[in-house]
C-alpha cells in the first residue's frame, strides 16, 4: 500500500466525459492492499470502464462480502454508495438493494474465500435467480487477510507459500455460472487490462446477471512456483478465444478487422457486442458448447479467458417477478398502503 | 353418574388423523357456533407431518368471550382409534364421547364416568358413497350434522356457511348439504338429543373478527408499507409469507400497468432471507422477513450488522418450542433472549409482543415505523398460538391520515444547502443518525456501510475513542426506543391488590380469565402487560408498588424477567416466575392455581386470640 495521497488539484486539460467527469472523479480511497496485488489492477479496470461508460458514479451500489477483495470497493467510486457486508452474503444483500430500486447499477464484489467457500450456496442462488448486476470474483485461489490459507478455487496439488500441497479438488466458477444460466460469463485475467475493461463494460450494459471471474494473482501468498494462480503462471497457460471490442449501437463499425474474424452480437437493449475472435472455432452464443470447450481447455492445463457466454435474450429478476417500473423505495403511503375502506372489505370477509 | 350441564361454556376436542379433509370440517363447526352469536376459541394441535399422524382440533366455547385453552375435555368427537387411550382420558368426568361405533368396541375401551354416543360413520358412508376419498371427506361432515343435533347447533348457520364457501359451485354444495342432514337426521333419530351441553343464541360476538396471527401480521405489513419480504419456509411462520403473497395480490397491483408493487423472495434459506430484507431495508425499501426460532439463530450474524450498521428490517418471529428443533408444532416463548440479544457483541434489539391477531396487525404495521425511525431490526414476537389459530378480535382499524415516518433521510436538498451529513453522526441528542439513500447526490451524502467499527463520518477507525463513541451512542438510541415502542397496559384490580402480574403475548386471553376467577375467589392482583423492550419506566414503578409480582411466562428460564432484571433494573428479590412450558398454550386454570398456592402462601392469616 502506499501512504502518498494523490494531490486533488486536477489539471484543466484531463478530459471530460459525456457525463462531465473526469476519470479522477470515478476513484476512491487510496488502496490499503499489497503493492502489486491483482485485486488494486481491477479497481482500476472498473474505474477505466465506468469512466469511458459516462456513467453517473453516483448511481452504482458497490457491494462486497469480506476478505481483500471486498475490502476493494473503498478504493474505487468514492461518490457511490458501498456495502462491506458478512462474509459470503454480498449476493442476497444485493439482491435485497436492487429489488428496492432497480434504477442504480449494482457492482458485486467478492473473492474466492467469499463466493467458493462460505458463500457459494448465495453465489448460486442470486445467480439462479437472474439478478442484474455485475458479479465480480477477485480470484486468487488464497485467503489473503488470514496469511495464505488455500482457497476453494486453489487446484488441486498446487503448493502454498509454506511448500504444503493443496489436497482438494477446486470448484469452477465459471463452469457452475454456466450451468446456472448466468447470461453472461466472462474469465479476465488482472494483469490484461485491455481484455478486462471491454469486459466489465460489456457487463455493466448487460440486462441481466454478469459473472466475471478475474484471476487476480495475490503477490503476498500466492505468486510463487508451483502457484496455479501466479502472474507467470496465468500468462503462460492463458488462452483466450475472443478479444471484445464493446461497441455502442450509436457508434459505426470500424473495419479493422478481416471478415469471418468477428463476430457482432445484438443485445436485448439494442446494443451491440463486437468480438474479435482468437479461438476461431468459439462460439460465445452456444453456452452447451462454451461449457464443453472451457472443460476440455481446463482439462488440459489452460484458462480459458474471454466472453465465454453471453445470451442475447437476458432478462432480469424484476421482469420476472413483476415489478413496477418505479423503484419501490420510492413508493409512498398513497402507493402502499390500500387504507381503511378496503380494510373495512377484509373485516367483513372474517366475520 | 352425574352429566356435565352447560350452555354456552364446553369445550369439544376432534381427535382426527391428519390429511382426512377434517380441519375443514372442524373449522365450519366453530364457524357456525360463531354465527349464532356465541364466542369460540379453536386450537388446532398438530404434529410435524403431512399424512397419517394423530391431529386435533381442541374448540373452546364460552359465551363470555374467554378465549384462552381452558384444560379439559367436555366433549371428545373420537376419530383416530391411534389415540382413542389417550384421548378417553383426557374427558372429564361426567363428559361425552361421540365415536364411531362401526365395529364393536369391548367394555374396556369405555369409562364409567363418560357418557358414550355411538354412530355407525363408516357404515354409513359405505353405504351411501361408493368413492372412497367421498366416504372420507363426507364422514366429517356427517359428524358435523350429528353435533348439530347434539348441540343444538343450528343448521341453517352453517348451511350458509356452505353456500359462501361453495358460492357458483352448485353441486359441491349440495353434497355438503346432503352429508349435512345425513348426519342430523340420524342423530335426532337414534341418538340422545340434546346433550347436557348445548348452545344457545346469543349476541355475544359482535363486530369482532375470526382470524389467524398470521394472516393478520401479513396484512399488517402491506398496510405498514412493506415492499420487499424474503423469507425461507418454516413452522409455524411459513402461512405469514404465503398471506403476505396472498394480500399483495389483492391490495398491492398497480391498476394502469398490472405490475407489482411488491417483491416476494423465497430465499435458498435463512441466512439469505434477512440478507436480502437488509439490502433492501439499506437501499431505502422497507422490508421485512418472518421465520421461528431456528431461522433467528441462524441469522444472528445478519442481525448484528444491521444492528451496528444501522439498517432498517422488520423480523417477525413466530415462536415455536426450543431449543435446536424442539418442538415444530408447538407454542412457546421461548425466543425473548435470542432475539434481544441476537449476534455477538454488545446488541441490544427493539422487541414487540402482541396479544392476538388484531395486534398482530397493528404492531407488524408499527415495526416498520420503528425500524425506519430508529435504523434498526425491529421483531415482532408472536407465537404458534396466535399465529395458527384462528381467534376472533377487534376488527382492524386503519387512520387514512397517516403517513409513514420514514425515519431521519437526508435529501438531495438539504445535501445542496450544505447540510453537515456524517452518517454516524448524532444530531440532536437522540442518538439516531441522518442517512442517505443511494444514489441521491452526486458528490455529497456517499458513504460506506460496513459492519466494522467507524467514526461518525463512517470512515473505518479502530480507534478506542471513535468506538466507544459510537457504541455510547447507540445505547442513547436505544433509549430513545423506550419512549417509541408501545408502552405496557395496565389491567387494575377492582379492589386494592398487594400482588402484581406482568405478562405478554398470547398468554393475554387465559390470563383475563384467570384475573376474573381469581377476583371471585377474593384474590386481588394487578395485572400489567408488557408490549415492547426496551422497557418503559412505569414498569419498574409497577413492581415498585407491589411485594410481590408474578411474572408469567411460556418458557423454563424465565426470559421476560431476565431482561427484566437485566436491562429493566427491576429488583428480583420482588418476582416470581410463572412458567408454563410443555408446548401447550397456557390456560387460566395453571394461572389460577398457580397464583392461589403463592397468595395462600403469602397471606398472613391473623391468629385467634382467645379473649
Amino acid at each position: 500500500m502506499t501512504y502518498l495521497a494523490k494531490p486533488k488539484l486536477h489539471h484543466p486539460s484531463l478530459a471530460r466525459n459525456q457525463a462531465g467527469y473526469i476519470r479522477r472523479d470515478y476513484e476512491g480511497k487510496i488502496s490499503t492492499l499489497c503493492a502489486g496485488c491483482g485485486h488494486d489492477s481491477i479497481s482500476a479496470s472498473l474505474i477505466q470502464a465506468c469512466w469511458e461508460l459516462d456513467i453517473q458514479p453516483h448511481r452504482v451500489a458497490k457491494l462486497s462480502g469480506i476478505g481483500c477483495s471486498s475490502k476493494t470497493p473503498d478504493y474505487f467510486l468514492g461518490n457511490s454508495h458501498g456495502f462491506n457486508s458478512v462474509h459470503g452474503r454480498m449476493p442476497s444483500v444485493l439482491t435485497g438493494a436492487n429489488l428496492a430500486n432497480r434504477d442504480l447499477l449494482y457492482l458485486g464484489i467478492s473473492g474466492d474465500g467469499d463466493s467458493a467457500s462460505i458463500g457459494i450456496g448465495q453465489f448460486i442462488h442470486c445467480i439462479r435467480r437472474g439478478v442484474n448486476m455485475v458479479y465480480i470474483v477477485e480470484n486468487n485461489g488464497v485467503y489473503g487477510l488470514t496469511k495464505g490459507q488455500f482457497s476453494a478455487t486453489a487446484t488441486k496439488g498446487s503448493k502454498s507459500k509454506r511448500g504444503v500441497l493443496n489436497p482438494d479438488e477446486p470448484v469452477d466458477l465459471v463452469g457452475m455460472a454456466l450451468l446456472l444460466r448466468a447470461t453472461f460469463v466472462a474469465r479476465a485475467f488482472s494483469g490484461d487490462k485491455k481484455q478486462l475493461v471491454p469486459l466489465i463494460k460489456a457487463a455493466i450494459q448487460h440486462p441481466g446477471p454478469s459473472f466475471i471471474d478475474v484471476i487476480s494473482p495475490c503477490v503476498a501468498f500466492n505468486n510463487h512456483e508451483g502457484s496455479t494462480k501466479s502472474y507467470d503462471y496465468v500468462r503462460q497457460h492463458n488462452a483466450a478465444v475472443n478479444r471484445l471490442d464493446f461497441i455502442e449501437d450509436r457508434e459505426e463499425i470500424t473495419a479493422d478487422y478481416a471478415p469471418g474474424d468477428v463476430i457482432s452480437i445484438a443485445q436485448h437493449d439494442g446494443s451491440l457486442l463486437r468480438l474479435r475472435k482468437v479461438a476461431h472455432d468459439y462460439d460465445p452464443t452456444d453456452r452447451i458448447r462454451a461449457m464443453n470447450y472451457v472443460q476440455e481447455h481446463a482439462a488440459a492445463g489452460e484458462i480459458v479467458t474471454g466472453l465465454l457466454y453471453v445470451s442475447p435474450e437476458a432478462a432480469d429478476l424484476h421482469q420476472y417477478i413483476k415489478t413496477v417500473d418505479t423503484p419501490l423505495n420510492q413508493l409512498g403511503t398513497r402507493d402502499l398502503c390500500p387504507g381503511s375502506a378496503a380494510l373495512e372489505k377484509i373485516n367483513a370477509t372474517l366475520r | 353418574m352425574k352429566q356435565i350441564t352447560a350452555i354456552n361454556d364446553f369445550v369439544v376436542k376432534f381427535a382426527n388423523v391428519n390429511g382426512s379433509g377434517s380441519a375443514s370440517a372442524n373449522e365450519l363447526f366453530a364457524r357456525s357456533i360463531l354465527r349464532m352469536g356465541v364466542p369460540v376459541s379453536p386450537r388446532n394441535i398438530f404434529p410435524s407431518n403431512i399424512q397419517g399422524l394423530p391431529t386435533w382440533y381442541e374448540v373452546r366455547v364460552n359465551e363470555k368471550g374467554y378465549q384462552g385453552r381452558r384444560g379439559g375435555v367436555d366433549l371428545m368427537v373420537a376419530m383416530n382409534p391411534q389415540t382413542w387411550d389417550n384421548d378417553l382420558k383426557e374427558i372429564e368426568s361426567g363428559g361425552y364421547l361421540f365415536y364411531d361405533n362401526s365395529k364393536p368396541l369391548p367394555p374396556s375401551k369405555f369409562r364409567s364416568d363418560v357418557t358414550p354416543i355411538g354412530m355407525p360413520l363408516t357404515e354409513i358412508c359405505s353405504t351411501t358413497y361408493s368413492d372412497p376419498r367421498q366416504r372420507q371427506l363426507f364422514k366429517n361432515i356427517i359428524y358435523v350434522g350429528a353435533l348439530s343435533a347434539l348441540l343444538e347447533l343450528d343448521p341453517q348457520e352453517i348451511e350458509k356457511l356452505f353456500s359462501e364457501q361453495y358460492k357458483g359451485k352448485e353441486a359441491l354444495l349440495q353434497s355438503n348439504v346432503k352429508a349435512l342432514h345425513l348426519g342430523r337426521d340420524y342423530a335426532l333419530k337414534n341418538l340422545p338429543c340434546p346433550l347436557g351441553i348445548r348452545l344457545q343464541r346469543a349476541n355475544n360476538v359482535g363486530d369482532r373478527i375470526f382470524t389467524d396471527g398470521n394472516s393478520a401480521a401479513a396484512l399488517g405489513a402491506v398496510y405498514g408499507g412493506a415492499s420487499v419480504c424474503a423469507w425461507y419456509p418454516i413452522t409455524p411462520s411459513s402461512s405469514l409469507a404465503e398471506a403476505f403473497m396472498a394480500y399483495c395480490k389483492k391490495l398491492r397491483v398497480d391498476a394502469d400497468s398490472g405490475k407489482n408493487k411488491y417483491a416476494i423472495i423465497q430465499g435458498e434459506d435463512e441466512l439469505a432471507s434477512i440478507g436480502i430484507a437488509i439490502g433492501a431495508g439499506w437501499n431505502g425499501a422497507r422490508s421485512f422477513t418472518a421465520t421461528s426460532g431456528p431461522g433467528i439463530s441462524l441469522m444472528s450474524e445478519f442481525i448484528g450488522l444491521a444492528y451496528f450498521a444501522e439498517i432498517p428490517v422488520v423480523l417477525i418471529d413466530v415462536q415455536r418450542g426450543g431449543p435446536s428443533t424442539g418442538m415444530p408444532t408447538r407454542t412457546q416463548q421461548s425466543d425473548l433472549l435470542a432475539c434481544a440479544y441476537a449476534s455477538h457483541g454488545d446488541t441490544k434489539h427493539v422487541l414487540l409482543f402482541p396479544e392476538d391477531p388484531t395486534e398482530c396487525f397493528e404492531l407488524t404495521a408499527q415495526a416498520f415505523d420503528l425500524a425506519e425511525r430508529l435504523q434498526t431490526p425491529v421483531f415482532v414476537m408472536t407465537d404458534l398460538d396466535i399465529g395458527m389459530n384462528t381467534r376472533l378480535c377487534r376488527p382492524f382499524a386503519w387512520d387514512d391520515s397517516k403517513e409513514y415516518d420514514r425515519g431521519k433521510v437526508m435529501t438531495y436538498e438539504r445535501l445542496e444547502a450544505g447540510a453537515d451529513f456524517g452518517r454516524y453522526l448524532d444530531v440532536d441528542g437522540d442518538g439516531i443518525p441522518f442517512r442517505t439513500y443511494p444514489g441521491t447526490h452526486p458528490t455529497k451524502g456517499g458513504y460506506f456501510t460496513r459492519g466494522t467499527t467507524k467514526n461518525r463520518y463512517a470512515q473505518y477507525s479502530e480507534a478506542g475513542p471513535d468506538y466507544v463513541d459510537n457504541m455510547q451512542r447507540l445505547m442513547r438510541k436505544f433509549e430513545t426506543a423506550k419512549s417509541l415502542v408501545p408502552r405496557p397496559l395496565l389491567y387494575p384490580a377492582e379492589k386494592p391488590a398487594r400482588f402484581g402480574a406482568i405478562f405478554y403475548g398470547s398468554t393475554s386471553p387465559a390470563m383475563q380469565e384467570a384475573l376474573d376467577t381469581l377476583a371471585e375467589k377474593g384474590i386481588h392482583v394487578n395485572a400489567l402487560r408488557v408490549r415492547g423492550f426496551p422497557f418503559a419506566d412505569e414498569l419498574n414503578d409497577f413492581v415498585r408498588s407491589h411485594p410481590w409480582v408474578f411474572v408469567i411466562e411460556q418458557n423454563r428460564d424465565a426470559q421476560l424477567k431476565t431482561l427484566l432484571v437485566n436491562d429493566g433494573k427491576i429488583n428480583p428479590s420482588r418476582l416470581i416466575s410463572l412458567l408454563h412450558y410443555d408446548g401447550t398454550p397456557i390456560t387460566a386454570r395453571f394461572i389460577v392455581d398457580q397464583i392461589s398456592q403463592h397468595a395462600g402462601a403469602r397471606t398472613v392469616v391473623p391468629l385467634k386470640i382467645a379473649s
